[in-house]
């Protein structure tokens, strides 16, 4: 019991808890200052997105949306933890649900066996679409940043290429949206039905099992310990030992396996198809998510919330008068301040260990005989 | 573009160190030795696939004009990396740009527009510089948190200010401004006519540079002037100055430049100013020139490509302004139907792959050497058995070939040394 309360120090919690709590007051105020400027009266508007978004209609709607958030948001956050930067998850993500799709479209055989395999496809492909990106770093050494932003656009061309009547696409009756053939009801994931506040993806599941994987792999495995250590300094990493090089190519693959799923709650839980309307650019939420969740399996998870309790709530202020655009300048300004937040809690941080260490030399260096009296 | 996000802080700044490598610059007659192989190569597959597009009027006019907001990203992006600060929040100022422009343009005049986008642009770069410089934030995460920020507060005061009244009336919705008058283009007088007449014999070369040359002088923007004068401007206040040299020693070695009195800061808060001001300008161009309004959605991601232009260029703006003619020419030949044209291209790219190839392997580099050959006889392979390339592809090309060039040279490439890291004030001591 005492060894459990000494490995949590309490400065440390503080200070972590710290960051996010002046992020969102410094947020609250510039929205407050947003919406004042507009001649309206803020107090309203939040006391509004709080009762709508603590609606049960609205948390089944929002722990939706945070599902596919949150696997975008580790998916990020592993290239992240490596100190690669994935713009890349966009194109993937798209891609890999794109060709699952297709994959589950023309699959007859039964749910238990189809459902595994379009997961697996879309992994795959996310893995295959990041992996160029990986080998053409370690082999070539491209910046990941820029390839992966042609990989995006390239993979908007494929898919613009291949989703069309008469390809892999077909038209709906209505004549305006084109789609691959829809999963047969047999490949729907399953879900739960809570009446009427909605219905709960069960893909859910997924994403914690994946959340739960992510905080093993890295922080309690010889090769996430590798992977952070590449990602903190890869001169001291190949000094130990581990193949710098490999890492990159692995964790680029992981980060693009992760993002092949994104798509999926959206696939085999709500829309079955891929359409021309498929949600697209969850990729750069993602990385606002992991940024906001500082790539921890927690943060990513509350931030994942945050994102989607905004979507939800702003979207019906639009009732009461005030304009839902207001969520992209809420967003921004969050993510803004977070970000500074964390640098200056960080440095305050320092600031006070080396004051406490400072002080512990110096009560040592004019008390040595007592403080060897009580060793 | 090495410094991420991480539990740890971005990499300190390099204490001093020996100085960079040997300068890989190329002479002037080296250049146009190149130029020159390029245009006779063009013009020869020009005239085997007939492919008259290639070279037209029409088509390198409409590719200067593609070309412009790119390089201006670009050229923000050259001057805030020179300074040592990755500005991947381009966009975000590109976006406030237009905004800005719109805004303004609409109400009063084009000038003004422009010189609001520019405004806006530089706010933008001030938040990026705030947050990078002062609180010492990893540099890629502020610039997308300005990204981010700058497309949220741009939709929101769009519906603030063209959605009701006034703006409304004249053609303004939540996604667009009101029309906003032209901006002056400028034509040679007589020397168009006379280039196209000459182009339009389809001569061997001749009538290429003619289609080349007519395309960059008729109908010229003002804005596009002002583009090409700040592209020498740069590089002659970069590179020829001593205000030049001060800023890119704060990219190359911070320390080195403090110990020396540069005001790191300073030199580092103006180059990321000055790098919102030209994103502004290229997000001016798009509202005003392209598409004389303000359009959500109006940058298309042109500030990741200017980025991409502006490595492309090895942070050098030579390079840069033909990373971006390159990004131009291919997006010209979506908008002008290139399906043809990017089929006679492919020829063009077996040629360079079997003269990679041939190089490769006369260097002994078997392996690559084979990869290009395999990969030159496929596109040979996809040219004879095909007689056009489809639409969707066409689209892609910049980025393909972006890919390719970057694969290919990357390794040649050398980013300022500091580039992406964190500098506090007094570190070196």
């Amino acid at each position: 019991m005492k060894k459990l309360t000494s490995r949590i120090d309490k400065e440390r919690l503080l200070l972590g808890i710290a960051a996010p709590l002046l992020a969102i007051v410094a947020a609250l105020v510039v929205t407050t200052l947003v919406i004042l400027a507009t001649g309206k009266n803020p107090g309203d508007a939040f006391s509004d997105m709080v009762t709508y978004g603590f609606a049960s209609d609205s948390q089944v709607y929002i722990l939706n949306k945070a599902t596919t958030y949150y696997l975008a948001g580790v998916a990020v956050a592993i290239g992240f933890r490596m100190n690669l930067f994935n713009i890349g998850v966009d194109g993937q993500y798209r891609l890999a649900a794109f060709v699952a799709a297709v994959l589950g479209g023309a699959l007859t055989v039964p749910g238990w066996i189809a459902i595994p395999l379009i997961v697996i496809c879309a992994m795959a492909t996310g893995a295959l679409w990041a992996a160029i990106a990986g080998v053409l770093k370690v082999t070539r050494g491209v910046s990941e940043v820029i390839s992966t932003i042609m990989l995006n656009s390239i993979a908007t061309a494929i898919i613009a290429y291949l989703l069309q009547p008469g390809k892999l696409g077909q038209l709906d009756q209505a004549g305006t949206l084109v789609s691959t053939k829809p999963l047969p009801s047999s490949s729907y994931f399953f879900s739960i039905d809570t009446g009427p506040a909605g219905v709960l993806w069960g893909f859910f599941v997924i994403a914690v099992v994946v959340g739960v994987g992510y905080w093993f792999v890295l922080g309690r495995t010889r090769f996430g310990f590798d992977l952070r250590t590449v990602g903190q300094s890869d001169t001291a990493a190949a000094a130990s030992g581990v193949g710098v090089k490999k890492m990159v190519a692995t964790s680029m693959i992981i980060s693009g396996a992760v993002a092949g799923l994104i798509g999926m709650p959206t696939l085999l839980n709500d829309s079955h198809q891929f359409s021309n309307d498929f949600p697209a650019g969850i990729g750069f939420t993602g990385i606002a998510i992991a940024l906001l969740g500082r790539n921890s399996p927690i943060g990513i998870a509350l931030g994942a919330l945050l994102w989607g309790f905004l979507e939800r709530t702003t979207n019906h202020l639009e009732f009461q008068g005030y304009d839902k655009e207001i969520l992209g300048v809420i967003q921004g300004v969050i993510v803004l301040c977070v970000v500074i937040a964390y640098e200056v809690v960080r440095r305050y941080g320092l600031k006070r260990q080396q004051q406490r260490v400072g002080a512990e030399l110096a009560a040592q260096a004019a008390a040595p005989t007592k403080k060897q009296e009580v060793a | 573009m090495t410094a991420t996000m991480t539990d740890a802080p971005p990499p300190a700044a390099p204490k001093a160190e020996g100085a960079a490598g040997k300068r890989s610059g190329r002479s002037l007659g080296q250049i146009l030795m190149i130029v020159a192989g390029a245009l006779l190569l063009v013009a020869a597959v020009r005239v085997i696939t007939g492919a008259d597009q290639l070279t037209s009027e029409g088509q390198v006019g409409a590719a200067l004009g593609l070309a412009v907001p790119i390089g201006l990203a670009g050229l923000a992006g050259l001057w805030s990396e020179r300074a040592g600060v990755v500005n991947i929040g381009l966009e975000g100022m590109m976006i406030l740009g237009t905004f800005g422009a719109g805004w303004v343009g609409w109400q009063t005049n084009p000038w003004l527009g422009l010189l609001c986008g520019i405004g806006f642009g530089v706010l933008g770069g001030l938040v990026h510089a705030v947050a990078t410089i002062t609180f010492g934030v990893d540099h890629i995460v502020s610039g997308v948190a300005v990204n981010l920020l700058a497309l949220g507060a741009t939709q929101y005061l769009a519906k603030l200010f063209f959605a009701e009244g006034k703006p409304a009336e004249a053609g303004g919705n939540p996604k667009q401004s009101p029309p906003v008058d032209s901006l002056p283009h400028v034509t040679v007088p007589g020397l168009s006519d006379a280039l196209q007449s000459v182009q339009n014999h389809h001569w061997f070369l001749v009538s290429d540079l003619a289609g080349i040359v007519g395309g960059l002088i008729t109908d010229l923007s003002v804005v596009t002037i002002l583009a090409v004068l700040l592209f020498v401007g740069s590089w002659w206040l970069l590179w020829r100055t001593s205000f030049g040299l001060r800023l890119r020693s704060c990219g190359e070695n911070p320390i080195a430049a403090e110990s020396l009195g540069v005001n790191v800061y300073q030199y580092k808060y103006v180059a990321v100013a000055v790098s919102g001001g030209l994103a502004g300008l290229g997000g001016a161009f798009l509202a005003l020139v392209t598409s004389h309004t303000y359009l959500e959605g109006q940058t298309g991601g042109r500030g990741y490509i200017g980025l991409a232009a502006m490595i492309f260029g090895n942070w050098r703006p030579g390079g840069l302004a033909m990373g971006a003619g390159l990004f131009g020419y291919s997006d010209a030949l979506q908008l002008r139907n290139g399906g043809t044209t990017v089929h006679a291209l492919l020829l063009l790219l077996v040629v360079l792959l079997v003269v990679l190839a041939g190089w490769k392997l006369y260097r002994s580099a078997v392996w690559q050497g084979a990869i290009s050959l395999i990969v030159g006889g496929l596109v040979l392979a996809w040219y004879l058995l095909t007689d056009e390339v489809p639409s969707d592809f066409v689209g892609a090309t910049p980025y393909v070939v972006t890919l390719l060039v970057l694969s290919l040279s990357a390794q040649r490439l050398r980013m300022p040394k500091a580039d992406g890291m964190r500098y506090r004030k007094g570190q070196g001591k």
